[in-house]
C-alpha cells in the first residue's frame, strides 16, 4: 500500500470512530425491538389459549368486546374438562405410551450408541450411517405400511400399538446423539477402566453413564417430547376414544360443532402442553442441548 | 467413532501372525469374538427397530404401492399414473412444494435474523430471550395449531379484531384458497423459525470473535463481516438445517389436519394429509402408500446432502 493511500485511509477510520458508538447504540435497539415484536407474535397464540380458556361462554360469545382482555376470569372450563373422565384417559394414556416409550428408547439406544461408539465390530459404521438416515425417514412416509403391520398383530386401537410404533421416532436421534456424547469421553477413561479389569458393563453403568449424564438427559427430554407429542401415528391407529392419547384426543373429541366449547378445548390443549412445557422450563439447557447436538456434534 | 487404543491391540490380536504366542493369541481372539458377540446383541433391538419398524415398512410400502385397492392384484405402477392423471393430484403436489419451500425460506431468514439480534444483545439477557423465543416449538403443534384455529374463526377471529383496529378489513383465514394456504405457511413458520434461531444461534456462538476483531482492524462494514466471515464460517450448519427442515416441512401433517383438514376444496392438501385421506379414510391402503411415496424423491436428495454436510462437519470437528 502507497503512502498516499494510508493518509487516505486514516482519518476515514478515524472519523467512524466517532460514529461507532452510536452505530453499537442504534444496532442494540434494533435487536432489541426484533427481539420484542417476535416474543409478541411467538407468544400471542399461547397467551390468547391462556385467555380463552378463562373466559365465561358469555363474554366469549359477545363480538363486541376486545377479544384479547378477560374481563371476569373464570375456572370453570378447567374444572368441566378435569371433571371429564374421557379427558382423565387420554391423560393416562399419554402418560402410559411416554413412559414405556422413554424407558423402550434409552435402554436400546444407550445399549447401541455405547456399542456402536467403542466397539468397532463389522458393520458398524455402516449402521451408525443408517441410524441417521433412519432418523431422517419421516412418520408420514411409513403411517399407511405400519397400520397394515400393526393391524395385523390385532394392535389397531390398543395404546400398545403405539408403544411398538412409538421408537421410529425416537430411537434414531437418541441413538444418534448418545454416540456423540460417548464418543467425545476421552479413551484414557476406558483404558483405565479395562486395566482394572473392568468388564464391558461395569464399563457402561460405572463410567460412561455416569460421564455422558447430561447426553442422557437431553435424549430422555427428546423421547419425551417427541412421544406426547406424537400425532400421525395415533390418528392413523386410534379411532376408539378410551385408548387415544391426548394431542388426538382433543383435536378429535373435544372439537365437535359446539360453538362455544372452545373455553374447554384449550383449557384441555393448554393442560395436555403443560408436561413438555415445564420440562422446557426446568431443564432448558438440557432441552437445547439435545437441539443442537443432531448437527453439531456427530 | 475415532478408533481407540484398546479395540487397535485387540484387532491387531484377531489376525495371529506371530504362531510362538498362540496361547496369548488365542485368549485374545477369544476376547475379541466375546467383544463382538457382546456389541452384536447390544446392538441387536437397534437394529430390530430400524430393520422392522423403518427398513421393512418402507419396504413393504413401495409393493404396497403397486396393488390394486383391495389388494389382490399386482397392477404395477397404475396408482402413480392415477394420481399423476388427475388435476387435484397435481395440484397437491405443487401446493406441497410451494408450502415447504416457501415456509423453510421464511424459517430461516427469521431463524436467522433472530439469531443475530440475540447474538448481539448483552450475554446476560441472552438466556431469558432465547428460552422465550423457544416456546412456540416446545408446545405440541396439535395442540398450538388448535389455539391458531380458533385465532383464525371466522366469526370471532382475534387476529380479525386487530386487523379491524387498525382500520383494515377482516380476512377470511381459512375460507379462501389463498388465505388458507398463507395461513397454514404462517402457523408452520411460528412453529419451526425457533428451532432455527436456535441452531444459528449456536452456530453464531462457535465461530471465533478474532475473525471479527481482525476484520473489524481492516475496516470491514458489518454486510461484509456478514458476507465474507458469518455466512461461510456457517454454511454447513446453514445447509443442514434448511435440508433437515425441507424433509420435516415437506412432511408436514399435523398442522394442516387441524387447520384446514385440506380445504378449502382440497387447495390446502400436503401429500402426507392427502395420503391419510385416501389411504386410511377412504381405505386405498395402496393409493394412499403412492401418494405418500411422491415424498420419496425429495427425501432421498435431502438425505444425501444432509449426511455429505454431517459427515465433512465431523471430519472438521476432529
Amino acid at each position: 500500500m502507497t503512502a498516499a493511500a494510508a493518509t487516505r485511509d486514516f482519518p476515514r477510520f478515524y472519523g467512524k470512530v466517532g460514529s461507532l458508538h452510536r452505530e453499537r447504540l442504534w444496532a442494540l435497539r434494533l435487536s432489541y425491538a426484533s427481539l420484542i415484536l417476535a416474543a409478541i407474535i411467538f407468544l400471542a397464540p399461547p397467551v390468547y389459549m391462556l385467555i380463552t380458556s378463562i373466559k365465561t361462554n358469555a363474554e366469549m360469545a359477545n363480538q363486541s368486546l376486545n377479544p384479547w382482555l378477560v374481563r371476569n376470569p373464570t375456572l370453570e372450563h378447567y374444572m368441566a374438562i378435569l371433571g371429564n373422565p374421557v379427558f382423565l384417559t387420554f391423560f393416562k394414556n399419554s402418560i402410559i405410551v411416554t413412559l414405556v416409550v422413554v424407558a423402550i428408547t434409552m435402554v436400546i439406544s444407550v445399549l447401541a450408541a455405547f456399542a456402536l461408539s467403542r466397539m468397532r465390530f463389522w458393520g458398524s459404521q455402516v449402521l451408525a450411517t443408517g441410524v441417521f438416515l433412519t432418523y431422517l425417514v419421516p412418520d408420514t412416509l411409513l403411517f399407511i405400511p405400519l397400520y397394515q403391520i400393526v393391524g395385523g398383530l390385532g394392535l389397531l386401537n390398543s395404546i400398545w400399538g403405539l408403544v411398538l410404533v412409538y421408537p421410529t421416532l425416537t430411537v434414531p436421534f437418541c441413538t444418534w446423539i448418545m454416540i456423540g456424547y460417548f464418543a467425545s469421553i476421552p479413551k484414557e477413561l476406558d483404558e483405565a477402566a479395562l486395566i482394572d479389569g473392568a468388564t464391558w458393563p461395569q464399563m457402561l453403568l460405572k463410567i460412561f453413564i455416569p460421564v455422558a449424564l447430561p447426553g442422557i438427559i437431553a435424549a430422555t427430554i427428546f423421547a419425551f417430547t417427541v412421544s406426547w407429542a406424537a400425532f400421525v401415528y395415533p390418528t392413523a391407529f386410534i379411532t376408539r376414544p378410551e385408548e387415544m392419547p391426548l394431542t388426538i384426543g382433543i383435536v378429535s373429541q373435544l372439537v365437535r360443532g359446539d360453538t362455544f366449547a372452545w373455553g374447554q378445548i384449550m383449557a384441555g390443549a393448554l393442560l395436555a402442553a403443560l408436561p413438555p412445557v415445564v420440562v422446557y422450563v426446568f431443564l432448558m439447557d438440557y432441552y437445547i442441548a439435545g437441539l443442537t447436538a443432531g448437527a453439531t456434534k456427530g | 467413532m475415532a478408533p481407540d487404543g484398546t479395540a487397535r491391540v485387540l484387532e491387531a490380536g484377531t489376525v495371529p501372525r506371530a504362531t510362538g504366542r498362540s496361547v496369548r493369541v488365542s485368549s485374545l481372539r477369544r476376547l475379541a469374538r466375546r467383544r463382538s458377540t457382546i456389541a452384536f446383541v447390544m446392538t441387536l433391538p437397534l437394529i430390530l427397530v430400524i430393520a422392522g419398524l423403518v427398513a421393512w415398512p418402507a419396504a413393504w410400502a413401495i409393493y404396497l404401492s403397486t396393488l390394486n385397492r383391495r389388494m389382490t392384484a399386482n397392477i404395477g405402477l397404475d396408482n402413480y399414473l392415477i394420481l399423476l392423471e388427475s388435476e387435484s393430484f397435481r395440484m397437491i403436489i405443487w401446493q406441497s412444494c410451494f408450502f415447504a419451500i416457501t415456509a423453510v425460506l421464511l424459517k430461516a431468514l427469521i431463524g436467522f435474523w433472530l439469531a443475530h439480534m440475540l447474538h448481539h444483545i448483552p450475554t446476560r439477557g441472552q438466556r431469558k430471550w432465547r428460552g422465550m423465543l423457544l416456546i412456540p416449538w416446545v408446545i405440541p403443534p396439535a395442540l398450538s395449531t388448535l389455539g391458531w384455529w380458533w385465532m383464525f374463526d371466522p366469526s370471532y377471529s382475534s387476529i380479525n379484531w386487530l386487523i379491524n383496529v387498525f382500520g383494515f378489513p377482516s380476512i377470511p383465514w381459512l375460507g379462501t384458497p389463498w388465505w388458507a394456504r398463507i395461513a397454514v405457511i404462517m402457523v408452520n413458520v411460528w412453529y419451526g423459525a425457533p428451532f432455527f434461531m436456535i441452531m444459528y444461534l449456536a452456530a453464531l456462538k462457535s465461530v471465533p470473535e478474532q475473525l471479527y476483531e481482525a476484520a473489524a482492524i481492516d475496516g470491514a462494514t458489518s454486510w461484509q463481516k456478514l458476507r465474507f466471515i458469518t455466512l461461510p464460517m456457517m454454511r454447513n450448519i446453514i445447509s443442514i438445517t434448511v435440508l433437515f427442515s425441507l424433509i420435516v416441512t415437506f412432511a408436514n401433517y399435523d398442522i394442516v389436519r387441524v387447520l384446514t383438514n385440506g380445504g378449502p376444496r382440497d387447495t390446502t392438501h400436503l401429500f402426507a394429509t392427502y395420503a391419510f385421506q385416501v389411504g386410511i379414510l377412504s381405505g386405498n391402503l395402496p393409493r394412499g402408500a403412492a401418494v405418500s411415496l411422491f415424498m420419496l424423491p425429495i427425501l432421498a436428495v435431502a438425505a444425501f446432502f444432509i449426511l455429505r454436510g454431517v459427515t465433512r462437519r465431523v471430519k472438521e470437528v476432529g
